[in-house]
């Protein structure tokens, strides 16, 4: 560090400080909170405790993580089953076609997320588009119940997350050498097989990239849930949400943060293992 | 004023545990025109680098006149760099780049105006203050640089390959805008390339470096017609070797030697003994054929392997009885004209007497 | 073949926007529960505008937005030049913080940063939201400026220092103007992101500044509301706005 000029020094204070506090500091106190005793009135008392461990064993708050994992599930799925063609296509595309398709899925996705749940809000109510179309064309009598329902909640998870699975697997299908498509073709694979033996493989860190990106965030967005699921506690969002802001009950609701942090760092740690793996064989990686 | 505007003494660098440079030790003269020859990888450029400041030497020290310059950031020293890829601040105009250097030193207006278009002016790129990097070709972009550096007025100018990027006419003319704007400017040039034929055109003085250290300095002619080793003969032109064996010594610096079983005599200001390996090192214009060669000098019989037709001479290479091939060149005059040769057609090969240089053979040492 | 790709297309690009294009449609329908077109009137932008709350939670949003926008974009710089130049103790983990932050789920940043807060005394509001938003938008800045970064002439900065310039004058006359597309950018990015926010200004905004996201929630809880798909639509036509401008700022670059 003596080599330093004035400037150096300035420029790795002022980046690392502010990473020390505002990054690191606040995650390892969110760690240390969730070891802390509960206190009803001042978020917390400073002694050291298991207690909101033990109490995330609850039965309660089991089914509210495997209800949030199965929603986080059945929306990457959706995503992925869908987002993968749109990625795939896309990268097709000649050069300004993409373009245009990229600023398309970009002006949605810039869009405050609020928003567009509102928005679908709009479209689902009773009152709302898709009712109104359905009497409308007489395929039902009375307007069915869309609304304030797991498959509202589901709807508005994909409407939000697509561009976050689409994003990640663009830029791997992207740098993908379709020669080695064109290889297969040429001895005679048909398309099946072609995507099964090659692409998969190949688009397989995208695939995953895009899964960590949607899994895990959809657990914490509980203002779906709470616009269009009800005020029911369905994810771990509303519950994490709800501890902190409305039962002061920081301890509790670190340790179920901790969990998210947890399942986050298993996913990346998996995803590394997958790239390593792979690396090498010749996919955009 | 000290005698030296630079002085670099044993200098040593090392990257990542090699050596790089070993023991250096030059020393510049004010005004004068110096460039570095050598291979990729002999540690030129790093010695380059040094001067400038961008890297520090490992051992030894370098002077600018009296000053040290140990401890003095590449900002702060009276020098100057051209760079390779010349560098130019692509979001300046000409001026600007030109102008970048004085700015720093808080030089007014409008002697600064009056300088940066006297740079230009130098360079022959008056008209074009105005534009922007992008839109010059590579020539004017090498001028701007040069004019970039000289506008400060460093003591010594130091010029990475300044050259290399360009086509062989341009480079040509550019050689010689160099040497004039160094002779107007009267500012030491230090320049580095890997082309013998431009450091031989352009220098007072050549440095052939050899792995880190320096193989041979001086002018252009000693280097080439005295080389000091075979590396410098290699690197400096084409050369041909004559493997002999030096039957006695006759008197100082004067040995008979035999080569492929004739006698001549040779002249050196070496160390040599009898029974000692030597090379005898001709270039190719030095090799006389047939009719031209001297009465006496010895004749070494060949056939003609291949000839090109070259302009101002005809170049051929001749595969003499012994197996070994040499290249000769030879210049069109008033005499002979027209003369050529068939290939496969027997040809006599000799040189003329005294340009032969002899070295110790460093293979069998 | 080529009929199934557009169909899966048009699918796709429909299903993203109708629920956008009714929100616009209604704002513009005297019908408040947008049930029938009843008729083109701009009677909710008026009322809107009126709605002091929303104004001002959305006059809030914006400040925010500008603001750590424009602090985002110059410590993302800095950190990009630092990260690219520079060798220094721990330069790992704190790139490893720095994709932390990026794929953290924002419900994470959000309570990690209202303890942070709440322990060392900073009373929620304006500076806690600020220097909230500031932090998650600092990876995407970065990201940005280092690609820019890294297509730059290394000698550029020899060349500088060779005539005389030292480290700040290095960043100041070479580094910034040339970083000029990457910066404006990454400006771009952080604004939208930051007004894009819900979750994490759920957490650390106090009652004295509130903000948009939390402002809509509240009015919509309950139902349809006009005044905010009038505003929706206004957002909608910004976001629009900058998605036209990032990518002529693209286009530009491409061009030099």
């Amino acid at each position: 560090m003596k080599n330093w000029s004035k400037s150096q020094t300035a420029i790795v204070a002022l980046v690392g400080s502010w990473l020390i506090i505002f990054g690191i500091i606040p995650i390892v106190l969110l760690v240390i909170t969730s070891f802390l005793g509960q206190h009803p009135i001042d978020f917390f008392t400073p002694t050291f405790s298991f207690e909101s461990y033990r109490e995330l064993f609850n039965r309660a708050y089991v089914d509210v993580l495997l209800r949030s994992m199965k929603f986080a599930a059945v929306t990457t799925l959706l995503c992925l089953l869908l987002g993968y063609p749109f990625a795939w296509l896309t990268g097709r595309l000649p050069g300004k076609y993409r373009n245009l398709v990229l600023i398309l899925l970009m002006v949605p996705f810039w869009t405050n997320s609020l928003i567009r749940t509102y928005a679908i809000r709009m479209v689902l109510g009773k009152k709302g588009f898709i009712n109104l179309f359905l009497l409308h064309t007489g395929i039902i009598d009375a307007p069915i119940r869309l609304l304030y329902t797991d498959w509202a909640v589901v709807v508005g998870l994909f409407y939000l997350m697509l561009p976050f699975m689409i994003l990640p697997l663009y830029a791997n299908i992207e740098k993908l050498d379709y020669r080695l498509v064109e290889a297969a073709r040429d001895l005679g694979a048909n398309f099946f097989y072609c995507f099964k033996r090659v692409v998969l493989p190949l688009t397989l860190p995208g695939i995953y990239a895009g899964c960590i990106m949607v899994f895990v965030p959809t657990m914490g967005l509980f203002y779906v849930a709470d616009l269009l699921g009800g005020a029911r506690q369905l994810l771990i969002g509303n519950l994490i949400k709800q501890h902190f802001l409305n039962a002061h009950n920081w301890p509790l609701g670190s340790a179920e943060s901790v969990v998210l942090i947890l399942i986050m760092a298993v996913m990346l740690a998996f995803y590394g293992f997958i790239v390593q793996r792979l690396s090498g064989k010749g996919g955009g990686v | 004023m000290a005698d030296f505007v630079l002085t670099i003494r044993g200098v040593s660098k090392d990257f990542s545990g090699s050596p790089v440079l070993r023991d250096f030790d030059l020393e510049v003269a004010h005004g004068e025109f110096i460039t570095l020859l050598g291979p990729s990888g002999c540690g030129k450029t790093t010695l380059l680098r040094l001067v400038a400041g961008f890297e520090q030497p490992d051992t030894g020290e370098i002077l600018l006149g009296d000053v040290n310059l140990l401890d003095q950031p590449p900002e702060h020293r009276k020098i100057n760099t051209i760079f390779q890829s010349y560098a130019l601040f692509p979001h300046m105009n000409v001026f600007e780049n030109v102008a970048f250097g004085l700015k720093l030193q808080g030089v007014k207006k409008k002697e600064l105006n009056a300088r940066v278009e006297q740079a230009l002016a130098d360079v022959k790129m008056n008209g074009l203050a105005r534009r922007y990097p992008r839109q010059l070709s590579g020539g004017q972009q090498q001028r701007v640089a040069v004019a970039r550096a000289v506008v400060n007025q460093p003591s010594v100018l130091l010029l990475d390959e300044p050259l290399s990027a360009l086509d062989a006419r341009l480079r040509r003319d550019l050689q010689l805008e160099l040497k004039r704007i160094q002779r107007e400017l009267g500012i030491a040039f230090i320049l580095v390339t890997h082309d013998q034929e431009e450091a031989l055109s352009m220098s007072d003085r050549v440095v052939v470096i050899e792995d880190g250290t320096i193989a041979q300095v001086g002018t252009p002619r000693q280097v080439y017609e005295t080389p000091k080793s075979l590396y410098v003969a290699k690197f400096v032109g084409d050369i041909n070797l004559f493997p002999g064996l030096i039957s006695e010594q006759r008197e100082d610096n004067v040995f008979l030697v035999s080569v492929q079983g004739q006698s001549l005599e040779v002249k050196a200001k070496r160390q040599l003994r009898a029974g000692q390996a030597v090379q005898l090192v001709l270039r190719p214009e030095d090799l006389r054929l047939g009719d031209a060669i001297e009465e006496g000098m010895p004749v070494f019989k060949g056939a003609v392997v291949e000839r090109s037709y070259r302009g101002a001479t005809l170049d051929t290479i001749i595969r003499l009885e012994n197996g070994q091939t040499v290249q000769a060149c030879e210049f069109f005059d008033e005499d002979d004209p027209d003369f050529d040769y068939n290939v496969g057609e027997k040809v006599e090969v000799s040189w003329v007497k005294g340009w032969e240089v002899m070295l110790p053979d460093e293979e069998l040492v | 073949m080529k009929y199934l790709k557009i169909v899966y297309f048009t699918g796709i690009f429909v299903y993203l926007y109708v629920p956008i294009a009714i929100v616009v449609a209604n704002a513009f329908n005297i019908d408040r529960y947008g049930l029938s077109w009843e008729g083109f009137t701009v009677q909710w932008f008026g009322m809107m505008i009126n709605n002091a709350g929303l104004m001002e939670a959305t006059r809030h949003s914006l400040v925010i937005a500008v603001l750590a926008a424009s602090a985002a974009t110059f410590i993302g710089a800095l950190a990009a030049i630092g990260f690219s130049r520079y060798r220094f103790p721990g330069k790992r983990v704190f790139q490893g913080t720095l994709m932390t932050l990026m794929m953290a789920p924002d419900i994470i940043l959000a309570i990690a940063f209202l303890v942070l807060f709440v322990m060392i005394g900073i009373s929620l509001g304006f500076w806690s939201l600020l220097l909230a938003h500031i932090t998650f938008c600092l990876p995407f800045t970065m990201v940005t400026v280092q690609a820019r970064l890294n297509g730059m002439d290394p000698y550029l900065l020899d060349a500088a220092r060779d005539l005389g310039a030292s480290g700040f004058q290095i960043l100041a006359k070479i580094i910034f103007p040339l970083l000029k597309p990457a910066l404006f950018s990454s400006w771009l990015l952080s604004f939208t992101l930051s007004l894009d926010d819900v979750i994490v200004s759920s957490f650390v905004t106090g009652p004295a500044y509130d903000v948009l996201p939390l402002k809509i929630f509240s009015l919509v809880k309950v139902g349809v509301n006009p005044e905010v798909n009038a505003l929706a639509t206004l957002m909608i036509v910004l976001s629009l706005v900058i998605v036209l401008i990032s990518q002529l700022l693209i286009k530009e670059g491409e061009n030099k």
